[in-house]
């Protein structure tokens, strides 16, 4: 027979699935996307010539990575 | 003369803190109403105080230890939740608006709500399944304004003010619930969604690149500048998607 999991035990796993579910969910792209996004925008404001150019690629990335989750989304709802 | 400086940082922070807290007031409220009129008020409301102080004790705990993280990986960390969390609000409240999801439908949880519980035996005196029901409706929608007050309270420096507008939403929608004794169903909740959606990776934008050494043109006033580009970006998203959803079968399931 299965022994119920201890209170701490749950209580971790508990708040472990809170923060999966709220930063992954069923939008995993989003939570890769804003990652890749922080890398890039990271190098390239280490670049002095590159700061301005992180203030511009930062929005674009954001508008393309919602872009690209819709586009999903319309998908999986043709299928 | 009582001089007041307002930065746009406030603005926004102002009303993504208010429409967040309104929303998830709303949609806690429906699950407090369809307790509380399907077996009565007592319990409803020692589960919705109870949650209401332990969202409270988590903002305390929490606020003022955030307050010591270094502020620039603080507002970079802020920066990315906000950026996940307000992009998938942008998400579901464009899929709505395009028909491509069903929208969120207050009246249809009511009901869902009361059947549930209505198939449930009554005890008398306090009712465990009226004070878990009503318990767990405000804590789970009130766990995305604690996350919401928190971010952008700690990363702003203005954790009492993001407190108490969100505070002042909560009695507000409160009281208006009260007021015309039942569920908000003909709030726009959708529009309200959109535009926090629209606040939050406006600000989870921005602090992501505060967090990174960002030079933004303009300073803070940049901040309205990220507002005006998602709203124009979500104004085109729903137009395109709204051409194929006529013709859409299945909705999708998120």
């Amino acid at each position: 027979m299965k022994r119920e999991a201890s209170f701490p035990v749950r209580v971790i796993k508990g708040f472990g699935m809170f923060w999966w579910d709220f930063l992954v969910g069923d939008t995993p792209e989003i939570f890769v996307a804003v990652l890749v996004i922080i890398g890039v925008i990271a190098l390239l404001s280490e670049s002095g010539h590159f700061n301005a150019v992180a203030a511009v690629v930062l929005p674009v990335l954001g508008v393309a990575t919602l872009g690209a989750s819709l586009w999903r989304a319309k998908r999986t709802a043709k299928k | 003369m009582l001089s007041v400086t307002v930065s746009s940082g406030v603005v926004v922070l102002v009303g993504a803190v208010f429409l967040a807290s309104a929303v998830e007031m709303i949609e806690a409220l429906t699950i407090v109403f369809a307790v509380g009129h399907t077996r009565g008020w007592r319990s409803a409301f020692e589960g919705t105080v109870v949650a209401l102080l332990a969202l409270g004790a988590l903002v305390a705990a929490f606020g003022p230890a955030l307050v010591h993280v270094p502020l620039d990986l603080l507002r970079l960390i802020v920066g990315g939740v906000l950026l996940i969390f307000g992009l998938q609000w942008l998400r579901k409240a464009i899929l709505r608006s395009s028909g491509l999801k069903a929208k969120h439908d207050e009246d249809e949880i009511y009901r869902e709500t009361v059947a549930e519980l209505s198939a449930q035996p009554t005890n008398a005196g306090r009712d465990r399944i009226s004070f878990v029901m009503a318990f767990k409706g405000v804590f789970l929608e009130g766990l995305e304004v604690v996350i919401t007050v928190l971010t952008l309270g700690t990363s702003a420096h203005r954790l009492g003010l993001a407190v108490i507008v969100a505070a002042v939403a909560v009695v507000l929608v409160g009281i208006v619930g009260v007021v015309v004794a039942k569920q908000l169903s003909a709030v726009p909740e959708n529009a309200m969604k959109m535009a926090v959606g629209v606040l939050l990776v406006s600000y989870g934008t921005f602090w992501t690149g505060e967090g990174l050494k960002v030079h933004w043109p303009g300073g803070d006033t940049m901040l309205l500048g990220l507002v005006a580009i998602y709203l124009a970006i979500t104004w085109l998203y729903v137009a395109w998607l709204r051409t194929s959803a006529p013709n859409q079968k299945s909705e999708v399931s998120v």
